[in-house]
């Protein structure tokens, strides 16, 4: 006969409670667990549900950075993928998005200072998936022979809803980061050490992907502002005084970074 | 549109090409709906392209419905959207919670079967079929924990919901076989007492003995073929019940195209033994 006082079982804790309890269990196993749970997180089958919470959110950051673990190796980019998930767990079930602060960790990570091109890699990767999902919209077709942007000087092109570009200041990113996404032996030759931009676009089902110099970025940041034809040019100029704005608004337009103007 | 009493398979990314081109003779794709929760680009016109050839499942993983919430409507709105866009012929969620406290948990984690968490489940469902304008199926889950609050069992709570709203069920045998050798208890009795009517679809997945456990604990894992024992379960089953839409899902590791064909064919000879014996 049982005459132990504790025989008489706890209440069932409430719907709310036990799911505070097992959410923060979930991510913290050194955290002693509630008295909501205590009984289950001493289970051999709650490490079920913690590893596999953690290796659907490392799988995620896997898949949507691949060239950042190109470049560190699988087992560095899951041990630092790891850390990520505790310091920022996935807030949408749409995993293809996770991952959007990875290059902010990744410039403040002490075991990737001497790595210090990683969190713009980070942020290439970032920007092929972004122009891989986004919206399908007609790009702009190539500009007919003659017709300069000064001559459309008060037209207003938007960016392509997948068009990503970015300059960096101080180092090659963009040729790093093209010759490690793809698969196949990397192209280890010199490459200058300088800044360099970058172009993504999927104006159909391909992204694509090109250099873009200082003027290129700062005729895109014109045209995500708003402004009309003219004042990106002007902004193209103010970037590099050389720069020859008809060829660089056709290499735009065969990269499919502009929308259509409406009719 | 209903489905006739085939057997479909997961589809896969790396897979598109076959799928494709696969015969269409009774074969249907059902695929997480998650995946294609994207604004544009080549994963929908690739699903849109299967759709155009065979009929298409839509599951849920994280509409979160045991959530102690109400289903989030930015989640809802998602998946009504690819209802009208793809047509599923059937879509189902799990009887599980995944989003808490503004964070999502890639899992499909367990509620205690309470008569407050039958209140909670049964008006989220009622709202995720007044969102989609459909009725859904709700999944049975792979039970990795002893849970002493459970006021309900499994079968009774299932039904209860499913006659609350309307909603039917899918029938996963793995998580029967799993869940039976994990808690203790009998796979067989529970499919022989799961109520046939309400069963839309039935789930065939392999799992994997946990790596410090053994057998002792088997993981739902997705990442293997169908297990001998599952294939019995699923005889059993469908002789009892009768054929319906089944599925095959695979997840990891997973093989080229034509080993799953070779699964699903014996699915199929299953599910022809079952329409024989009924006709």
């Amino acid at each position: 006969m049982d005459i132990s006082v504790d025989a008489a079982p706890a209440p069932a804790p409430s719907m709310r409670s036990f799911q505070d309890a097992f959410a923060r269990a979930l991510l913290d196993p050194a955290l002693e667990p509630a008295a909501e749970i205590a009984d289950l997180a001493r289970q051999p089958g709650f490490a079920v549900y913690r590893n596999t919470v953690m290796k659907g959110c490392i799988d995620a950051l896997q898949a949507n950075y691949p060239t950042v673990e190109r470049l560190v190796g699988e087992e560095w980019f899951r041990a630092a993928a790891r850390l990520y998930v505790l310091s920022a767990p996935p807030a949408s079930p749409v995993l293809a998005q996770y991952g959007d602060g990875f290059e902010g960790f990744l410039a403040g990570f002490e075991h990737a200072a001497e790595l210090p091109y990683l969190p713009g890699v980070a942020r290439l990767d970032r920007y092929w998936t972004e122009a891989h999902i986004a919206r399908d919209e007609s790009p702009a077709i190539a500009a007919p022979p003659g017709c300069l942007p000064t001559a459309l000087a008060r037209a207003v092109m938007r960016p392509h809803a997948s068009a990503r570009w970015a300059w960096f200041d101080a180092q090659p990113i963009f040729t790093i980061w093209q010759r490690n996404r793809a698969t196949g032996p990397v192209d280890e030759s010199d490459m200058a050490w300088r800044g360099e931009g970058a172009l993504l676009s999927r104006p159909c089902d391909v992204v694509r992907w090109m250099g873009l110099e200082a003027a290129g970025c700062a005729f895109l940041d014109a045209c995500a502002a708003g402004r009309p034809l003219g004042d990106a040019c002007e902004a193209a100029c103010r970037a590099d005084p050389g720069v020859d704005v008809t060829a660089l608004f056709e290499r735009l337009l065969e990269a499919g970074a502009l929308r259509q103007l409406d009719a | 549109m209903t489905l006739a009493p085939t057997v479909g398979l997961g589809l896969k990314a790396q897979h598109y090409a076959d799928a494709l081109a696969a015969p269409a003779d009774g074969l249907w794709f059902e695929v997480h709906a998650e995946n294609y929760m994207v604004e544009g680009g080549p994963r929908l016109a690739w699903l849109e392209a299967i759709r155009a050839r065979h009929p298409v499942s839509l599951h849920g993983v994280a509409l979160s419905l045991a959530a102690d919430a109400p289903a989030d409507d930015a989640h809802l709105a998602r998946l009504a959207r690819l209802v009208r866009r793809f047509e599923p012929v059937l879509v189902s969620e799990h009887l599980a919670w995944s989003g808490w406290g503004g964070a999502y948990f890639p899992d499909l984690l367990p509620v205690p079967r309470t008569g407050k968490s039958l209140e909670r489940i049964v008006a989220n469902v009622d709202r995720a079929q007044e969102a989609m304008g459909r009725r859904i199926a709700i999944e049975n889950p792979s039970h990795y924990l002893r849970i002493a609050a459970h006021e309900w069992d499994e079968i009774g709570f299932m039904s209860e919901i499913a006659r609350r709203t309307g909603c039917g069920l899918l029938l996963d045998v793995n998580n029967v076989h799993v869940s039976a050798n994990n808690l203790g208890g009998s796979a067989e009795a529970y499919l022989d007492a799961f109520p046939g009517d309400l069963v839309t679809e039935i789930h065939l997945a392999g799992h994997k003995p946990d790596p410090n456990l053994g057998d002792a604990l088997l993981i739902d894992s997705h990442d293997a073929p169908v297990a001998p024992a599952v294939w019995a379960l699923f005889a059993r089953l469908v002789g009892r019940i009768g054929a319906r839409p089944t599925l095959i899902e695979r997840d990891g590791d997973v093989p080229d195209f034509r080993t799953l064909l070779g699964e699903r064919a014996i699915a199929r000879e299953t599910l022809g033994c079952a329409l024989r014996v009924a006709a």
